[in-house]
This record gives C-alpha cells, structure tokens and sequence, in this order.
C-alpha cells in the first residue's frame, strides 16, 4: 500500500516538471523580448541596445536555456512569479491572490451544488429507470450537453434576474451573487454526473452480489442504499473530485458573463493585454491543480476500496 | 453412489414442498414479446433433491428467478407455484422477499463475485440473519461462527472480518451454503453451484450438498448443466432446452432410455467425455460404461 | 447498411438538419434577404416582420440574414477544427502504431502530457500565445484534441495488425503501408465517425465561446456567438435578442450530438439488436 502512493506520487514529478517547462517555455515564445518589456515596466524612456544587453544580464536572460529554467521554477516555488507587464507596480502572485477567493467561492459553491443535485437525481433516474421522472431528467441532461454555458448564463441572468428580479446580475458580495454564476458553473457538470450515476448505479444493479442480496431476501432499500449505491459511490466521487480544477478553470467563460471578479477575469483581461506572466502563472496553477487532483483521488480511491487496502499489508 | 430415494408410495401420503405449475416466462421489449420459458411444470417432496439439466439460456435459472419473483417489470411471468399454501406467483413483493433466505434458500454460482466487496463476511452474514430473525447482535456473530464451524472453516472468528476477496471460492461457496442453511429453509435451490470453482472443491461442495440431504431432509432444487455432478445428488431429473421441459424421470432413465434428442445429445456427450477421460487416466483396458 | 441508415429515424432527421444548415450557409448569398452588414438604423431592435423574419439587431441589420450568414463561420470554423483534428490525430496515430519504438514512445508519452492538462485552458493559452485571430482559435481547438484521436487511431492500428487479414496480406507481399491503409481505415472508420460527429458538437459549443468572450471571431463578423456576445450588451433592454441565436446552436449542437448516437447504431448491428 504504502509502496503503491509512493510509486503513484513519484509518478506525478515528471508530469509537474513537464508542465512548468511548457509553462517556461510558453512565455520565451513569444514575440516581445522579455528585456525590453521590462525596461518598459520600468518606464526608460529611450531604450537603447545597452540598455538592453544590460538588463538582459541583470536579468539572467543571457545564461542558457535550461540554467534560466530552473531559477524561475526555483522563484515559482518560492512564490514569486514575476511581475505583471501592465501594471507594473504589481507582482503576479499578488494578483492572482486577489482574485483567487472569488474563483475559489464560485467554484466551492459549484462543486457542492453538482454533489448536492446530480448524486440524488442520478440515483433517482437509476431506482426508476424509464419511468417519467428519468425520461424528463434524461431530456434535461440531453438539452444541456447541447447548451453553451455562456447562453445558459445570460438566459437564466435575463429570467431570474431581470424578469423576475430575484436576484442580482452581476457582482459579487453577498450569497445571492454566487446562486445564478455558480448554478451555471455546475450545470453541465451536474448533467455529466447524472448520467455517470446512473449509468454506474445500473451497471452495478445487474452485478451478482446484487441477485444474491435479492435471494437472501434484503429488503430493496437495504440493496439500494447500502450495496448499491455505495459502491457507485465510490467511482463517482473519484471522478467528482478529479473534476475540480476543470470546474476552477470552467469559470472563466462564467466569471466574464456574470462580471465575477476572479481568476478567469484576469485570465481574460491578461489576454486582451497581452499580461503574458499573468497567463502564465494561472496555466501553471491549474495544470498543477489537475495533477494534484488527480493524485490525491486516485490514492483515496485506492485506500478506500478493501481489495486494494488489505494486499499491501 | 446414489443416495436412497423415496419410493412412489412412500411419496403418495407427502405433500409437495413446491409444486411449479404451468410456468410461463416472456420478456417485453418495445412491442415484441419473446417465450423464455414455456409450461413449464415440476414439484419437488421433502428430502428429495431434483435435478434440472440444461444449457446456460434454456430457461433453468429463468424459471426458478420467476418463482422466486426476483425478475425485473419487463419480464412478465404467469402460471402457478405453490409453496406451504401460498401461491407465488401472485403473493405481493414484500411477502416473497420475507419467503425468500429464509423459507426458501438460494446458493449461486460464481462465489467470488456473490458477495458485496466492500463490506466484511460477517457484515453481509448479519444484514442476512437480521433480516429475517430478531436475533441480537452477540446471538448473530455466535450463530455465524457456528455456522461457519459447521461448514469446516477454519478460525471462524477472522473469516468473519475478513473482506470476500480475501478468501477463496471454494471457502465462499461453503459460507453462501452456510447462510443459506442457517434459518432452516424448507427448499433449498443450488443455481450451479459447482460451475464456477475447481475440480476438487467442486467435489467437496457436491458431498455438502449430499450430507444436508441427508441430514436435514430439506427438499432440493439443483439446477447444473453438469451431468457427473448432478447424477450424485439428484433423485428425480428434468432436462429443459429453449425453455420447455423436454426429458423427466430419474438418472438411470435419462441416461439410457431419453425420448427427447436433445438429452440424448446430452448424454452422449458426456458419455464421449468420460470414454476420454477414462482413457487417458487407466488406458485403453479398463475402459467401462457409467 | 444503408437499408439500416434509412431505418433509423432519428439518423435520417439529423442528418437532414445538418445538410439543410450547410446548404443554407453554402446558399446564403441567395437565400438572405439582406445584406448581414448592411445598418438599417431607423429600424432597430425591430420585431418580426415580412420584411426582417426575425426582427434586427442593434444595428438595425437584418438578423436573418446574419444567422445564415452565421452558419459560415459558426458551422465552418468546426468541420475545419475536426477534419484538422482528425487529421493530426490520424498521423500522429498511424505513425505511432506504424514504427513503434522510439517514435511511438515519443508520440505516446505527448498524448499522456496532452491529456493530462485540462483542455478549456490550453485553448485560452494558446490565443494568448498566438494573438486573437480566428486561425489561431482552430489551432488552439486542434492542438488540445489531436491528442484524443492519436491515441484512438493507435489503438485501432494495434488491434489490427496482428489480425488474421492483415497477416495474411503481409505473408502474401503487399507492402505495409498499402495494408493499413486498405484495411485499417475501414475497420476503424466507424467509431471515427461516431466521435468526430459528436466532436464537431463540442467544437460548435467551445468556437462559439470564444468568439463570445471576443477571442475568436470579431464583432461585424456575422457568426453565432458572436452575435450572442453583442445580444449581453442589450440583455437588459432587448432580451430577445439573445434568443435566436442560442437556439440555433442549441439545435445544431443536438442535431450532431444526436447524430453521433444515431451513427453508432447504424454502424454497429450488434447494438440495435441486443
């Protein structure tokens, strides 16, 4: 057991140093010479070619590839990811740390709303399947698989909040902000888990431990919710939990329809501004959330399940 | 090696312990309705063991999940089964499960994946017994380590916190016949019990099967499509293919004197097999008939 | 097959829909009653009439003529996606399942890395890295799901090469290449064209969006989501006009998404009959 995380979390370290080397090399790509935007932070107002061999010194950038890489994974996992070309009077990390809690917000109220809908209605949709309620629920899932989050935005924004003025359009603030981004943040993962659940919950109804509960005479409740259900459980609340940096990074689209002041406005600003380490630092976060992630609900997933919990020991 | 059986007047003055009548089994798929089993009738007296023969998909366990009333709402199920006066086809759901693990006990094929793998062997033995007794919880964990001394399990007491993927097949198939034996049924169904495990543990399984036969008289069901093993517990035989019950009688009758081609197919195969078997074990001298 | 296909309601119903878009966007010249740039500031935000079917923008342009002319960029921009998709994937796939060794360890370990980052982002980091522009929204589309198809194609390439067929061509001295083509496309032609069909769903739905966030198509630009990213600036005054184009993709999207569905049956006797 202990050897499986260990293997498992060892495994992940060549997939991170991949990814901050695209990252690194992400921002070399492009066509501004790093030197001459940052003696244009610095507000130089002739930038000559000494200016810029100098900084270039100053700055490592003359040092090779691979030495430059690892000063700034060395300054990243420090905390410190440069500062931001348009505002140059602010660091990266700072930005992003301004704009974090209300991504983390919008995304924490999504993921509970996604848990909090789609476990019972997919378990709903499974325990009567093809009656009424899983026809209407499997429309739904259909029709929303079809809707492009930012039109479901601005569609309930236009009923909820201007028709029948229930609650603010934009904004952020109070908990009656998060309600319509966060739904429209969780919708479509909260049809996607619909039908896992389902599917999941019906694959397990036909397994044989179930047609032995049936035979020694459980009552079907009992087989519902302590046998079946459980078990479903567990591949879905893997898969779930896998799923959070998607729904971290699925705001962006959601933020900018609801003027959400988070990481996927920035992002979106950052672009329109060309804020190249901005861009950076926030592909870096979420590819590291998403090994991360990966990582930690594989490992749970191995340690709660008995067959694998006991065969290392 | 065949067990005593009860003469016919013997029998006469016996009630049956389930008499299958009629029993029709369709499944309903959009518009279309398809005869999974046909008239299919049979009864079954105390302390006497019958054998149904068939391939896998000629409506053998079909008819007994009928009976049993465990088929899904598109299968639609008619005819008569009658058990201690009830009639099961038309007692409601709650009435058939209470009936169910305790009047009428089941054992499965394939052990391995029968029970639940996440939770203990004793977990699952419980939820059975408290189903079905008011037993307490310290009256429950002595019944299970009882049970499963009788049915020669080692360390009784660890089997029973240990989770199903610990043990083997053959330790699971005798646990499942454990539970099934535990509240005393009165007809105990075998649904291939011997299909999915080794030879040697398949040859123990089939002597339990005859000792609780013999001791506790309970009447039988044992549904197989292996004839060796169900020539050594069965007294009386139906042989079913696509659904209808097309050979009955004894062993002895079936193997010699089968009216229907198909159980004579049947036969011959396995004659041929044993012929094989015999052959390459002892040689060509001692080649003999069953 | 075809017997099957015609069979199949909901095959013959989306396939239709389809078609009839595409005609449409190929057609629109003709079928348009306006000009989709031409402002007719007078009638703004009009409603439905005999002279602009579904009413006009803010802009007074005809939004008739616009959705038609919409179909171009919003319908366009995705088969182009796909078939760019399809075809890195094919090569990357074919080549990795075709050498082996290093050159498949290689093409492999960059699907892994491809398919471990989370998709929505890359496609954000790659406009910002390229610049807004509509060519680099199909780059940035392709590059995220190459990597989906390469790994399927290999698998396909796998699976077939050690059939008994195949074998035998090889035994019999047709060159290896003539035989995964001749016999590897039509065995695995079938799920490509059930993925590809919902794929071309999902690239509506994610080129719209970007062209709604301002990174894809730009504003005069008749296409779909851009159109809804104008429709935000008036939701509060003119909701409707929101309505038509939402719609559209929402129909177009469940035309392939159903259509893919569809396709499997048809392509997979097994399936209808079980």
């Amino acid at each position: 057991m202990k050897q499986y995380v260990t293997k498992r979390i060892l495994s992940a370290i060549p997939l991170l140093i991949i990814i901050s080397f695209v990252c690194f090399v992400f921002i070399n790509l492009i066509p501004s010479d790093p030197a001459e935007v940052a003696l244009r932070v610095r507000q130089v107002p002739i930038i000559t070619d000494e200016a810029i061999a100098e900084v270039r010194a100053q700055l490592g950038l003359d040092k090779p590839y691979l030495v430059r890489y690892f000063s700034w994974l060395l300054d990243c996992l420090h905390g410190d990811f440069g500062i931001s070309y348009v505002n140059p009077t602010r660091t990266v990390a700072g930005e992003l740390m301004r704009c974090l809690p209300a991504t983390l917000q919008l995304a924490g109220v999504s993921f509970v709303m996604v848990i909090v809908l789609s476990l019972p209605i997919g378990f709903l949709c499974a325990v009567y399947k093809d009656g009424w309620f899983d026809k209407i629920m499997r429309a739904l899932v259909f029709m929303t698989t079809a809707m492009p989050a930012y039109w479901v935005g601005l569609l309930l924004m236009w009923l909820v909040s201007i028709k029948l003025d229930l609650l603010p359009t934009s904004g952020n603030g109070t908990l009656k902000h998060l309600i319509l981004p966060s739904f429209t943040v969780s919708l479509s993962y909260i049809s996607t888990y619909i039908r896992l659940i389902r599917n999941n919950m019906l694959e397990n109804m036909k397994q044989d431990y179930v047609l032995y509960a049936n035979v020694r005479g459980l009552p079907s409740r009992s087989i519902l919710v302590k046998h079946i259900l459980k078990n479903s459980m567990h591949t879905c609340i893997v898969a779930i939990g896998m799923s959070i940096p998607q729904l971290i990074s699925g705001t962006i689209v959601v933020e900018n329809v609801f003027a959400w002041p988070g990481l996927g406005t920035l992002c979106i600003s950052s672009i329109f501004n060309r804020d190249y380490p901005v861009i950076q630092t926030y592909v870096l976060l979420i590819g590291v959330l998403f090994v991360v992630f990966n990582l930690v609900f594989d490992i749970l997933q191995t340690v709660s399940d008995p067959r694998m919990r006991k065969e290392g020991a | 090696m065949r067990t005593e059986t009860l003469s016919v007047e013997e029998r006469a003055g016996q009630k049956p312990v389930v008499r299958v009548e009629d029993l029709r089994v369709s499944l309903k798929k959009r518009h279309k309705q398809t005869e999974l089993v046909k008239e299919v009738s049979f009864e079954v007296y105390p302390g006497e063991c019958l054998g149904i023969l068939g391939e896998s998909g000629s409506g053998k366990s079909m008819s007994v999940k009928a009976m049993l009333g465990i088929l899904d709402k598109n299968f639609a199920v008619s005819g008569n089964a009658w058990f201690e006066e009830k009639n099961l086809i038309k007692e409601s759901k709650e009435t058939l499960r209470s009936i169910r693990g305790s009047k009428i006990a089941v054992v499965l094929q394939n052990p391995m994946t029968c029970f639940d793998p996440l939770y203990r062997i004793g977990n699952q033995m419980a939820e059975t017994f408290a189903t079905h007794t008011d037993w307490k919880k310290e009256e429950i964990f002595r019944r299970s380590v009882e049970i499963l001394e009788r049915m020669k399990i080692r360390n009784p007491e660890e089997v029973l916190a240990k989770y199903p993927h610990q043990l083997s097949g053959g330790m699971l198939q005798r646990i499942m016949i454990g539970i099934a034996m535990a509240l005393k049924p009165a007809l105990l169904i075998a649904d291939e019990p011997t299909t999915a495990i080794d030879a040697i543990t398949q040859h123990e399984i089939l002597e339990e099967f005859i000792r609780i036969k013999q001791e506790h008289q309970t009447a039988m069901i044992f549904i197989t499509h292996d004839l060796g093993a169900i020539s050594r517990v069965a007294d009386r035989l139906i042989v079913m293919n696509s659904g209808e019950v097309v050979d009955r009688g004894d062993f002895q009758h079936i193997l010699h004197h089968a009216s229907d081609s198909y159980t004579r197919l049947l036969v011959e195969k396995r004659a041929e097999v044993m012929k094989k078997y015999r052959e390459s074990i002892h040689g060509h001298q001692e080649v003999c008939h069953d | 097959m075809e017997r099957r296909f015609l069979q199949n309601k909901t095959a013959m119903v989306t396939v239709a829909i389809v078609l009839l878009t595409a005609l449409a966007g190929i057609f629109a010249p003709v079928l348009a009653p306006h000009d989709p740039y031409e402002a007719d500031i007078m009638n703004k935000f009009a409603g439905f009439s005999a002279q602009y079917p579904l009413g006009t923008d803010n802009l007074g342009r005809c939004i008739l003529s616009r959705m038609i002319y919409g179909i171009r960029p919003t319908l366009g921009l995705a088969v182009l996606t796909m078939l760019g998709t399809i075809g890195l994937g094919a090569l990357m796939g074919l080549l990795a399942g075709y050498f082996r060794g290093i050159p498949e360890e290689v093409i492999m370990r960059t699907v892994d890395v491809m398919l471990s980052f989370p998709s929505q982002i890359m496609v954000f980091a790659v406009v910002a890295l390229l610049g807004i522009n509509v060519q680099n929204v199909i780059l940035a589309n392709v590059f995220i799901k190459w990597a989906w198809y390469a790994r399927m194609i290999r698998t396909g390439v796998m699976q077939y090469r050690d059939r008994n067929f195949v074998q035998f061509s090889r035994c019999v001295g047709m060159p290896e290449r003539f035989i995964l083509v001749r016999h590897l496309v039509p065995s695995i032609a079938a799920d490509l064209a059930v993925l590809a069909s919902l794929d071309v769903g999902w690239a509506i739905i994610n080129i719209s969006t970007l062209s709604f966030l301002g990174l894809g198509v730009q504003a005069p630009t008749p296409e779909w989501g851009a159109m809804l990213n104008e429709a935000k600036n008036v939701l509060t005054s003119n909701p409707t006009q929101m309505i038509v184009p939402g719609v559209a993709i929402v129909i177009l999207v469940s035309a392939f998404n159903l259509m893919g569905d569809a396709l499997r049956d048809v392509l997979d006797p097994k399936e209808v009959d079980r």
